[in-house]
Order: C-alpha cells, then sequence, then structure tokens
C-alpha cells in the first residue's frame, strides 16, 4: 500500500534501507533535523549536516522513486548551550529557500531545560518569520509529560496557529493534551522508548483519525524503518477499513505537508 | 471493530508473555545482590496505577506513574538521555 514516512533518519540509514521501504509502498520521506548520534562540535558541522539534507539525501532517495523533504533546526539535544545553538540557527537562512525544506523542526525539549526552551522559542519565532510550519519532538521517557506541557504553553504564548504545527511522538498521556489544544499529533512506531503498532492503533481508536500521523522516526538507535508498513498489517489485523488505513498512513500526512509551498505528491 | 474475542485472540498470548516476563523479571531483582533505586520504586508506582488507576485508561495511568510531575524548566541538563522513571520525589 502506498504511504509517506513523515519522520525518518535517513542520514543514520543504509541504501538498502531505501531500497527495502520504496518495495513497501513508501512514496515520500520527510527528514527532520536532529542529533546524529553524538554532538557536532562546531556551526560547520551543523552547515555541513544540512547540505546532507538538502542535497544528498534527495538524490539518494529518488534513485528508488522516494521524494525526500527536510526539516531544519538544531536539535534539543545540542542545544543546551544557547551561544552555540544561536550560531547554528544563524545558518539556517542560508537553506530555507532550498526546494525540498518543508518548515522547521524537530525543534522541542529534550531534558525541559531553561536554556532548551529558549532556543525553541528562538525557533518558533523563525518559523514566523518565513511563515513555515512547525515539526516538534517531545522528549522522552519521564520528561515526555512535562515537555509536553512547557511546549504547548510556549506556542499558546507565541501565538503560532496550531492548524500548522504538529507535535510528534505523542503516548496515551500526551495525545489528549496536544489534540485537544487543536494541534496536530504524530505517533512514533519505536521499539522499547515510544509505541508499538497495537498502541498506535489503540490511540487512533480513543483520539480518532484526524489531525494525527504515524512514523518511525527510524535514526541511529534500534529503530525499524519498516515501521509504518507493518503497522498498516496490524490495522488490518485489527479490521480497520482500507480508506482509513489510506487516511492514517497517506492522506492525513499529505494534508499536514501541504501547508509547506514545497511540498507536493504529484510528479 | 473487532470483538473482545477477536482482540483475545491477537494479543492474549503476547500479553502472556510479557506478563511473565514482568514477573521474571521482579524475581530477578529479589533474587540478586545489591540495592534497588527510584526506577524499581517506580516500576512499582506504576504497576499499582495500573491496577487501580481512577477515572483513567490504564495505558495513560501508567505512564504518568513513570513521569516526572514537576513544572518549571530546570536550570541546566546534566545528562542528555533518560531513566524511565522520575528521580524526584514528585507530587501527582
Ligand atoms: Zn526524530
Amino acid at each position: 500500500m502506498p504511504y509517506i514516512e513523515p519522520h525518518a533518519h535517513m542520514v543514520s540509514r543504509t541504501t538498502a534501507d531505501y531500497e527495502a521501504m520504496a518495495i513497501a509502498g513508501c512514496e515520500v520521506i520527510c527528514e527532520p533535523a536532529f542529533w546524529a548520534g553524538f554532538d557536532r562540535s562546531s556551526p560547520q558541522g551543523f552547515h555541513d549536516y544540512y547540505r546532507q539534507l538538502t542535497e544528498y539525501e534527495p538524490a539518494r532517495a529518488a534513485k528508488f522513486g522516494i521524494k525526500h523533504y527536510c526539516w531544519l533546526c538544531i536539535n534539543p539535544k545540542e542545544a543546551e548551550d544557547a551561544g552555540f545553538a544561536r550560531e547554528v540557527m544563524a545558518i539556517i537562512p542560508e537553506f530555507i529557500d532550498a526546494p525540498t525544506v518543508l518548515g522547521i523542526g524537530e525543534i522541542g525539549l529534550n531534558k525541559n531545560t531553561v536554556s532548551e526552551l529558549a532556543i525553541f522559542e528562538e525557533h518558533v519565532e523563525i518559523a514566523k518569520k518565513y511563515d513555515l510550519p512547525i515539526l516538534i519532538h517531545t522528549p522522552h521517557l519521564e520528561d515526555k509529560l512535562k515537555g509536553t506541557k512547557l511546549i504547548l504553553d510556549a506556542l499558546k504564548n507565541a501565538n503560532v496557529d496550531p492548524a500548522r504545527v504538529i507535535i510528534d511522538h505523542v503516548e496515551e498521556h500526551t495525545a489528549g493534551l496536544v489534540l485537544d489544544a487543536g494541534f496536530w499529533a504524530g505517533m512514533t512506531l519505536y521499539p522499547e522508548s515510544k509505541c508499538t503498532p497495537a498502541r498506535a492503533i489503540d490511540m487512533l481508536e480513543n483520539f480518532g483519525m484526524e489531525n494525527i500521523w504515524m512514523n518511525s522516526a527510524c535514526d541511529w538507535g534500534i529503530s525499524d524503518p519498516l515501521a509504518v508498513p507493518k503497522c498498516i498489517q496490524e490495522m488490518k489485523k485489527r479490521q480497520i477499513t482500507r480508506e482509513l488505513v489510506e487516511k492514517v498512513v497517506y492522506d492525513n500526512p499529505a494534508q499536514f505537508l501541504s501547508q509547506s509551498k514545497n511540498f507536493s505528491i504529484d510528479g | 471493530m473487532p470483538s473482545k474475542e477477536d482482540i483475545l485472540d491477537l494479543y492474549f498470548m503476547d500479553a502472556r508473555c510479557k506478563l511473565i516476563d514482568i514477573a521474571a523479571f521482579l524475581d530477578r531483582v529479589d533474587r540478586h545482590d545489591g540495592n534497588t533505586d527510584f526506577r524499581f520504586d517506580g516500576f512499582h508506582k506504576a504497576l499499582e496505577a495500573m491496577q487501580n488507576p481512577g477515572d483513567k485508561p490504564r495505558a495513560q495511568a501508567v505512564l504518568e506513574a513513570l513521569s516526572d510531575h514537576s513544572e518549571e524548566p530546570i536550570p541546566k541538563a546534566t545528562i542528555q538521555g533518560a531513566f524511565g522513571a522520575p528521580q524526584l520525589n514528585t507530587e501527582n
């Protein structure tokens, strides 16, 4: 079945993963800027990373008929040093007009620190200045609930249109907070630390099929680039109609992403 | 929509396996020397939340039992990762 992978870190994956995803039906991959498994030592390291995201990965994906888009930012894990983060953020405008850039992301919080929050708010201002959608990373494990609440408060203070913001990695204790506030929610199918296909489907049953997508967030960690097609299988076992499956894995991400002027599923 | 029987057919064996794994994990910790820490306390709190979730769905109650409930951003990160259970003794 055709699907969109709206959150994957392909810089950490092999070309064989692209091939497997294409065979499984993947037509579009969106790659938020994130941690690459280690802290980069200079803003120049991020300059290279943004080139990788905007030039090399789209070319690698195209060999398998997959469209590759990206989001730009400095991720919260590397934003604890605010001075360093601001130097990296100063590079972003240089790449913002690249034809495959969707918006600002994945920004957010990691350990819910004062500095992370300040850099998050400054990223939101960049998105507002350039009129771009936002993709948000919520913290891991015990930090997720608090971080989600801090993020929701900051977004309300910044007066952003919630329809243009997706808050990713929701779980059962945060999905309601996000959706009730009018934001989009992303569910991440990630072994151990996030959610299983069975739980993702539970959340669809409990919270509805509107303004929600699912992704693998496959990256440098133990993760699965085929998590979305595997969840499609699980949805079939759960007797979800083909129409609704398509809505969750294709139409919903296409609807949200179409708010980026660069996004197109045709051609 | 699948029936309760369908859900049992799909997930009972998997849930049974995970339940026994949890029991064996608790036995394993008991059997070995040394001390437990806040993670084990959090685990027990989460088991209790699963049995007595109040008006919340069980998964939500378990996740909340394993969450940091403080509200202010912390001054500085001391680690990049997370433990899976809150280190502070926070009030719900
Ligand atoms: Zn990510």
